[in-house]
């Protein structure tokens, strides 16, 4: 189906304050396309949950989102160190986020775990020394909007 | 859990909650969600909830916003800082508070 909408963020490493900036504005953009509230909800999550993790972990990186009629696609680009273990990282509680991130709040090593949940695709590469990208999209028809 | 289908001023009239940012006082509150890991909440904590907590930086009011929760009560009279009272004014999130541990205020809600 037409593509209606790309949206393109810079998100800032080492910004707490303004982490979620990049997923509040996609909200309020899905928002004005009239997508249904769980498919919103779903995306906005995920890609916050990606955004919490290029700060934290990759001193920021770019994301793009591409929204069409039956999906909205998001791609988190970071050069950041890379996950050793891809594997280890999707599982819950696993976190390598160090104790000054965990008084924030993070760190509960639920992060990918969450954006595998909300999503219905996602697909990460990644290399060590390089950078991450995470590619998921969100299905406007889906039996996880429910969840 | 599912709690008696109340508005956000009303269920804060009924628990005697400070008003720290009320945006939208007609908004429906049909559950409640506990926790202060916010990729926790983020996760879990279902839209239309009145989310308890004692964490209360100004990610607590992104966390809000994304998840679609209807109201954030800081339990144990969490300070707010002034960066996320901008923010949840910015964005439009309820936010009251009580001197009520976190146990005390959700048994209270349940009720």
């Amino acid at each position: 189906m037409s593509e209606l909408l790309t949206l393109k963020y810079t998100v800032h490493g080492d910004n707490f304050t303004g982490a979620g900036e990049a997923s509040v504005s996609m909200k309020r953009e899905l928002r004005q396309l009239g997508f249904d509230a769980n498919v919103i909800r779903r995306a906005a999550i995920a890609m916050y949950e990606g955004e919490i993790n290029m700060v934290i972990h990759a001193e920021g990186g770019e994301a793009e989102v591409i929204i069409s009629e039956d999906k909205i696609e998001i791609i988190l680009r970071d050069e950041g160190p890379g996950i050793a273990n891809v594997e280890l990282a999707m599982k819950d509680g696993f976190s390598t986020a160090q104790d000054n991130i965990r008084a924030l709040g993070f760190g509960a090593g639920m992060g990918l775990p969450n954006m595998k949940r909300y999503s219905d695709d996602m697909r990460i590469e990644t290399e060590i020394g390089k950078g991450t990208t995470v590619y998921m999209t969100v299905l406007s028809d889906s039996p996880k909007n429910a969840l | 859990m599912q709690i008696k289908n109340r508005t956000a001023a009303q269920l804060a009239a009924e628990l005697g909650l400070e008003v720290l940012n009320e945006a939208d006082g007609e908004r429906s509150i049909t559950c409640g969600y506990a926790g202060d890991l916010l990729s926790w909440v983020m996760g879990r904590a279902p839209a239309d909830c009145a989310w308890v907590t004692v964490m209360s930086n100004v990610n607590v009011i992104a966390v809000a916003s994304l998840a679609d929760v209807g109201c954030v009560i800081l339990a144990e009279n969490a300070e707010l800082d002034a960066a996320a009272l901008e923010k949840a004014i910015a964005v439009g999130i309820n936010i009251y508070r009580t001197e009520l541990p976190v146990f005390d205020l959700c048994a209270k809600i349940a009720n």
